[in-house]
Parts: structure tokens; sequence; C-alpha cells
């Protein structure tokens, strides 16, 4: 507790402020690809991908206080709606497959919200861990639908009804068009999320993460608060998966497997997850992280796992808040 | 009518009693004093009226209606509210936070997210209205984790008040304060609480303060009432000495 | 009506290694409450220890001491963990779960990587025993006696931890820590002690589990993976924490998958979740478990 009477609470900041900051960052990540090679617009852009899937999954930690350690099964399962939408049903709009993701999503994570939210801390964890296995099993069982471990194709999608050309490098429509798409998709996301957990149902969940009792006591149904949070969070890291997948070009059970679940958390702790912007930060340099260390060794996963456990013991609070209270701090002195 | 009434309301921990067979009624308006030694069941009272516990058989009467089958939520609708011995806060949230949340959920507006709480002026206003009431104000914008005990205390007290009730129990209010700062504590709350006209019930062991600011006294020994009435009845009765403060008494 | 015996039997084999890792996974639980993510890698552990040492280090020798050489799988695991609790986890226990699952993952990847560095990105076997031990007539069919040796340490190891928990002094003190660990620590329990017992005991038992499998299966990267998943619908039907309910959580896993790989194969992990999610409606601490 007395780390709490260090901490600053954040001023009120009138949204006008933060609208000038977000659009700097958006000014910032529009011009980057004129500035940066395909190879690195193409990481920046699986970075947004996976930012998005991190502020969906840090609804649920940061401000509700459930760790779900299953929340590849939604990224997967977004991925996979769009693979069977291309194969089965032919669909080429990036649009129609952001819509089958929505629903898709809605119908799974109602089924195992209801049944995880019933419980809390490690057996919710274990929960969730548990049920995106089924997914994944399934995925990796039926091998004639889902294509097993070769898994399936996913071309090029149609992008507000324009189509690349056959003969258009697929590069540079990736690291172009398609990442302008997703950095929109991304920014709304963004806004959606902001809006979402400063509005009275987020402080509702912040409420019920801080102490269950007393929410209960004020009045809140916390079971179905932690429900819609559920429902809230697997659907935007479904859109990640959505997104996610035409970059890849290929969706296997691995973007499924409970490990893959364990990244999406990684990327929360590592940028901050009692911070909105922590999942964001946290998600492009695990990407960038990553990257680096599966290039640089084949034992990435020590270097990963070592950074992980480093994270936990000494910066608990990830890089955003390390930097707050960094800032914080030297504020102080700036005054004295 | 009686504002709240139990009609042999019991519940088992085990083999022991924490209440045993309790005919408990307030009127409207009353401040009530529930007394007694530890482990008496006072707080367990107070968690089965509140719905924290579920009673293994008997009734709760609140004005009349039966309530004894509804869930915490429900209960705080139809007006009940309460403190906690323990301090029950969220500590990650702002003092004004903590009270505006009690404020945005009795008026139903946590269902809303696509609205930005920091907007809405009608509550923000209404909580620090209330936090002044309660001498909090200064403190607004601090995390209610890193304010003192008694402030701590009084903010409990605070949120329970901001849902509007018209029954408050408070359990233990100046428990942990030192006791310089227990009386002014007490006159914060008791102003607020008469000035409201809410029904109280409240745990207390401060006999100073039991006498002072409670209409009625009830003493509780061992799971059941031993006795009730003003506090000169209390006073004078010999049965309730021996059970709170011990057959050796000055 | 022979078939049903062979299914019998390979249910109570899968059992019996469900059993030990998952018993060792609810140990370490309820006398630290802190699940260990990394425990399947444990298990992983002790079997590549166990193959190497019986497959590959003493190949030739004769068959008696090498099955004495088995448990250097589960040996290997409990000096590991007697190594990692006192170091990375115990600063963990009073700090939130989350802290918790997370540093064993990032020991889990660390162990990954340390067996594909070790051994290799290849399988290893040590069947030479498996072989050695021949097979039983079971009417029409062939059963490997070595599995019947799995089940029966499974079976040992049952009654062994049974004896240890309620029957010894150390026991005592194990209960004693788990249920209060400020009560016995203030009645002069050395708790650190207790803890690091607990989970070697612990880390052990997921080590046999892979060393006495492995001479019927190979050692295989990402077993430990697979593995902890399992045992987590084991310890989710059982309830964490009870010896009792990894024992009878074991089992029905066991029974219920064998039953649905001889009819619907590629169902088996969502029959197994199938049932899990049935119990947990019913009865949402598992079958014996505790509900704190």
């Amino acid at each position: 507790m007395s780390e709490i009477a260090l901490r600053i609470p954040a001023a009120r900041r009138s949204p006008l402020r933060i609208v000038v900051w977000a659009a700097i960052l958006a000014v910032i990540l529009a011009l980057l690809p004129l500035v940066m090679d395909s190879y690195r617009t193409l990481q920046l852009a699986y970075g947004l991908v996976f930012a998005v899937a991190g502020l969906g999954f840090n609804v649920l930690l940061g401000y509700t206080g459930l760790l779900s350690f299953g929340h590849a099964a939604y990224f997967g399962l977004g991925a996979y709606t769009v693979a069977f939408m291309v194969k089965y049903l032919h669909v080429q709009s990036m649009e129609l497959f952001l819509l089958g993701t929505v629903v898709s999503s809605l119908v799974v994570t109602a089924i195992f919200g209801y049944v995880c939210v019933r419980y809390t801390r490690i057996f919710f964890s274990i929960l969730t861990l548990a049920l995106s296995q089924v997914l994944w099993s399934l995925a990796f069982k039926f091998f004639w639908v889902t294509g097993g471990t070769d898994g399936l194709r996913v071309p090029t999608p149609r992008l507000v009804g324009i189509a690349t050309s056959e003969s258009e490098d697929k590069i540079q429509f990736l690291s172009h068009n398609y990442y302008y798409y997703v950095l929109v998709i991304f920014l709304l996301a963004v806004a959606v999320v902001w809006l979402i957990v400063h509005s009275p149902f987020g402080k509702a969940l912040q409420a019920i993460r801080d102490n269950e009792t007393r929410a209960r006591f004020v009045g809140i149904r916390i079971r179905s608060y932690r429900f819609m949070a559920f429902l809230l969070s697997g659907v935007f890291t479904a859109i990640a998966g959505a997104l996610w997948v035409p970059l890849n070009g290929l969706v296997t059970p691995d973007a499924m497997v409970w490990t893959f679940s364990g990244e999406i958390v990684f990327m929360s702790v590592l940028g901050g997850f009692r911070n909105f912007t922590g999942p964001i930060v946290g998600a492009i340099v695990y990407n960038f992280l990553k990257d680096f260390a599966v290039g640089a060794t084949v034992y990435w996963q020590t270097l990963m796992g070592v950074v992980l456990i480093a994270l936990v013991i000494a910066l608990p609070t990830g890089i955003v808040g390390t930097a707050k209270l960094v800032a914080a701090t030297v504020r102080r002195r700036l005054r004295s | 009518m009686n504002y709240l009434e139990t009609r042999k309301l019991t519940k088992y921990f085990g083999d022991t009693h924490a209440v045993d067979q309790v005919d408990f009624q307030i009127g409207e308006g009353e401040v009530v004093s529930l007394i007694g030694s530890n482990g008496a069941g006072k707080t367990s009272l107070v968690n089965l009226i509140s719905g924290l516990y579920k009673p293994d058989s008997g009734q709760i009467l609140l004005r009349g209606e039966d309530v004894t089958r509804q869930v915490v939520q429900d209960r705080i609708k139809a007006g009940i509210a309460r403190s906690f011995q323990i301090v029950n806060l969220f500590d990650e949230l702002t003092v004004v936070d903590n009270v505006a949340l009690a404020v945005f959920a009795r008026e139903g507006k946590t269902r809303w997210f696509f609205k930005l709480a920091d907007q809405d002026h009608g509550v923000w206003d209404e909580a620090h209205e209330l936090l002044k009431q309660f001498g909090l104000d200064a403190k607004a914008e601090q995390f209610a984790g890193g304010i003192s005990q008694g402030e701590r205390k009084l903010l409990d007290v605070a949120v329970a008040c901001a849902l509007k009730p018209r029954l408050l129990f408070l359990d233990e209010p100046t428990s942990g304060v030192s006791t310089r700062e227990k009386a002014p504590i007490m006159d914060i709350i008791s102003s607020i609480v008469r000035s409201l006209k809410i029904t109280a019930v409240v745990i207390e062991h401060d006999m100073d303060i039991i006498f002072r600011y409670s209409d009625r006294i009830v003493v509780m020994h061992q799971g059941k009432i031993l006795a009730s009435g003003s506090p000169e009845e209390i006073r004078a009765n010999e049965s309730v000495k021996d059970a709170v403060f011990g057959p050796t008494h000055a | 009506m022979d078939i049903l015996v062979i299914h019998l039997f390979n249910a109570l084999l899968y059992a019996s290694v469900l059993f030990l890792i998952a018993g060792g996974l609810s140990l370490i639980y309820g006398v630290m409450r802190i699940v260990n993510l990394a425990h399947g890698n444990l298990y992983a552990l002790g079997a590549f220890i166990t193959a190497s040492v019986v497959g590959q280090w003493f190949a030739g020798s004769t068959s008696g001491w090498l099955f004495l050489l088995i448990p250097a799988g589960a040996v290997g695991a409990a000096l590991l963990g007697a190594l990692i609790e006192p170091t990375l986890l115990r600063r963990f226990y009073r700090r939130p779960e989350e802290y918790q699952l997370l540093v064993t993952f990032g020991i889990l990847m660390v162990l990954e990587d340390l067996m594909r560095f070790i051994w290799g990105p290849y399988p290893i076997s040590a069947t030479s025993l498996f072989e050695k031990m021949g097979s039983l007539r079971v009417g029409d069919w062939i059963y490997p006696r070595y599995n019947l040796l799995v089940i029966a340490i499974g079976g040992l190891a049952g009654v062994f931890l049974w004896a240890l928990i309620y029957r010894t002094k150390f026991g005592v003190l194990l209960r004693a820590t788990s249920q209060d660990m400020r009560r016995a620590s203030a009645l002069g329990v050395n708790v650190n002690l207790v803890y690091v017992e607990a989970f070697t005991i612990g880390c052990f038992m997921a080590g046999l589990g892979g060393a006495i499998i492995v001479p019927g299966q190979s050692a295989v990267l990402g077993m430990g993976v697979d593995a902890l998943v399992l045992a987590f619908i084991v310890v989710v039907v059982g309830g964490l924490g009870s010896l009792e309910g990894a024992l009878f959580g074991a089992l029905i896993v066991g029974v219920v998958r064998e039953v649905a790989i001889s009819t619907f194969p590629e169902l088996e992990l969502a029959v197994l979740y199938l049932i899990a999610a049935i119990v947990l409606l019913v009865r949402p601490a598992g079958l014996f478990g505790k509900t704190a």
C-alpha cells in the first residue's frame, strides 16, 4: 500500500489535450512508412496489430483485474474466421472479414465468458487457458476443415472495395495500403477503448478490480460487468487477429496456442498494464524485441524468458509505469 | 410499522450460533447502537441484514417487505448501505472517484460505456459536496489507499452515504482511530445522519460514543439480544454489565 | 472383453503419469498457493534426463542397474526445483498472483530452451528397458509389461505421498503451513524450509512422471507444455490443493481420454474440457477442492 502514497494520480486532463497528443502520435505513425524501409514498416504494422490485441486484453487485466491466459484463442479465432470466409464463402472484402470476426468472437466469448466469470484469480486464469486449448485442439485435429498444422492461406484482401491487381507487388501493398488501413483501425480502437475505460462503466470495472465487496455494496452486479468486460476484451483481440492474418498470409493453430496467450500477457506487462498506453507501447516494443531476439539466437526463448523474469522482479510497472515514476520524481526534484 | 425487522434470524458457523433466533427491530429515523463483547454476533447480524451472509433460517423485513432472499445489490436498491469494520475502499481510485462511483451506481449510470465519466458534472459536484460535509474535500484527488486511517474510515461512511440510503449500518466507524480523532469523526457522521434523517445502526465498543450518540442501545451476547433500551436504562441494567464487562467490574 | 482390459490398462497408465504431475502441482499449490506454469517442463526435464542416462550414457549396461537409474530424472527435476524456489519464486508469495504466473511463465520459456540447448531439437528415447520387459498375453491381445510397472509405480507413489502427508511429522508441518502459514511460523516451524521441501517434492513427482514414461515414449521438446494443460484439467476436475482430487481427477481424465480416443479421437481434448466444465458448474472448487 505504501506504493500508492508515492504515486501521483493522473491530473484530470481535458479531453482536448489528449486529442492533441493522439493527433501528434497519429501523424508520426502516418509519416513513418515514408522514412522506413518496407521490412520495418511491416514490423510496425505487426506491432500495431498486437497493440490492438493488447488494448483488448488489458480491458480485462488492467481495468477489471482478471488475468486471462487464453486470449490467443480469440486472436486465432479472428484469424481463422477470415481464413474460413476466404475458403468457404469466397469473400475478399476486409470490412466483411471484420464484421464476420465480430460476430464469431461475440459468440465464442459469450460462451467462454459465461463459464469463466464465475471464477476469479488463479482459477479464472487456469480456466481461460484450458478453454483456449479446446479451440486449439479443434483447429489442430479437424485438419480437413482447418488445414491442421499446414494451416490455411489468406490472400491480400480488398480494402474498402479496392483490390490489389495481380501484378502489384504484395510487399508494397502490405507496407503501404494495408499499413494505413491497420493504422486507421488501430486509431479507432484506441479511441473506442479509451472512451470505454473512461466511462462510468470503466470506473465500475476498476472498482470491481480494487474491491469486489465494496463494489457489490455500491450496487454493482459483479458478474454481469465482468462478463461485459470479457466480451469487449475478446472481440478487440479477435479483430486484431483478423487484421494480422493478411499480413502473415497464413493461419495455423500456433495462433491459438496458450504460449502465445502468454506472449500477449508479456506484452501488456512489458508496457505496463496499469496504464492505458502500456499495452500499446509493450506490444510494439515486444514485437521489435522478439524479432531481434529470433534473429540473434536460436535460444531467443531464453532471452525473452529472462527479460520477463527481470521485468516482474525489478520493473513490475512496465515501461510506461516506470517512465511515469521517473518523470514524477524528476518533476518533484526540479520543484524543490 | 418498524422500518426494519428480523424474525428469528439465525446463522451458524459450524456448531456455533453466530446469530441465534434474533428478533431485532428498528424504527424510522432511529440511531441505534449495537454493542456486545467480541463474538457476540453484532457484525454477523449486520452481515445478514446487509446481505453479505445468507441466513440459515428466519426472516428480514424492510418496511414490511420480505427481503431475506434478495441479493446484496437489490438490498442496496431498497435503501440499505453500510460501512465496514476493516475499511473497504477502492484503493487505487482517488477519494472523489470512490464517492462519485457510488453516485454513478446509484443513478444507474454505470452501464454507460460511451460517455466520459469526467464530463458528468452533476455527479462530480454531488461527490465534492458530500466530501466537503465529511471534511475530505481537500484530499479529493489523492488515492484512497494513501490517506490516513481516520480519513479512510470517514470515506468508507461517505461512500455509503453517497448511495442516499434510508438504512445505514456502520461497523465500528471509529475503530483503529486515535482517541483524539474519535469524537470529531462521530460528530461528522452523526450530524450528517441526523440531517438526512437516515435510520442508522452503529456497532461500537467505545462506551462514551455509544452513550452520547444513540437514541437506543441494543446489547447482544452469544448470538442473542440481551437487552434493548435507552442509554439510561442500559446503563442501569446489571445483566448487561455482566455480559459486556464481565462479572468483576467497578 | 479382453479389449476392455487393454483399454483399462491404457487409462490407468495415463492416469498414473497424470497423477504424478497433477499431484505435484496440487501439493505445491496447497502449501504455497502458487501455480507453477513451468511444472510441465519439470516433467519434460525428468523425461530427458532419464532418457539420456538410461538410453545413452549407460545404454549397454545390465538391465538391473538400468531400472535403478530410472528415477534419475526425478532427482534432477527435484534439484532444479530446490534451486528455483528460494531464488526466484519465494519473493512472489506475498505479491499478487498475476506476478507469480508471469514469473513461472518466464521460467517455462527458459527451461524449454535449456532442454533444447542440452539435448538438441530431436526426440530422445530409451526403449531398451521397455523391450526387455516383454509383453503379457491378455486374451487375443498382448500388452507391454513395462506399462504395468508404470501403473504400479504411480500407485505406490500415491500411497507413499499419502503416508508422507498424513502419517509423518513432516506431513504435519506441511499441513500446518498450508493451512495457516503465520501461525505455523509463530509456533516455530521453519516455514522457508517447508516451502523448499514441498516444492522439491512436487518437482520430484513431476520429474518421476517423465522419468517413468520415457522408456515407453520418446522425450520430445514441447511435451512439457502439452502435459501442463492436461494437468490443469486434472486439478480443475479434482480440485486444486487436494491429493485425493489429483488421484480421482487423473483417473477420470485417464478413462475419459481412453474412451474418447477409441471413439472420436478428434474430440479428445474437447471432451475432456467438457467434463471439466460440467464438474465446475456443479462443484466450483472441483470434486475435492478447497474453496479458499
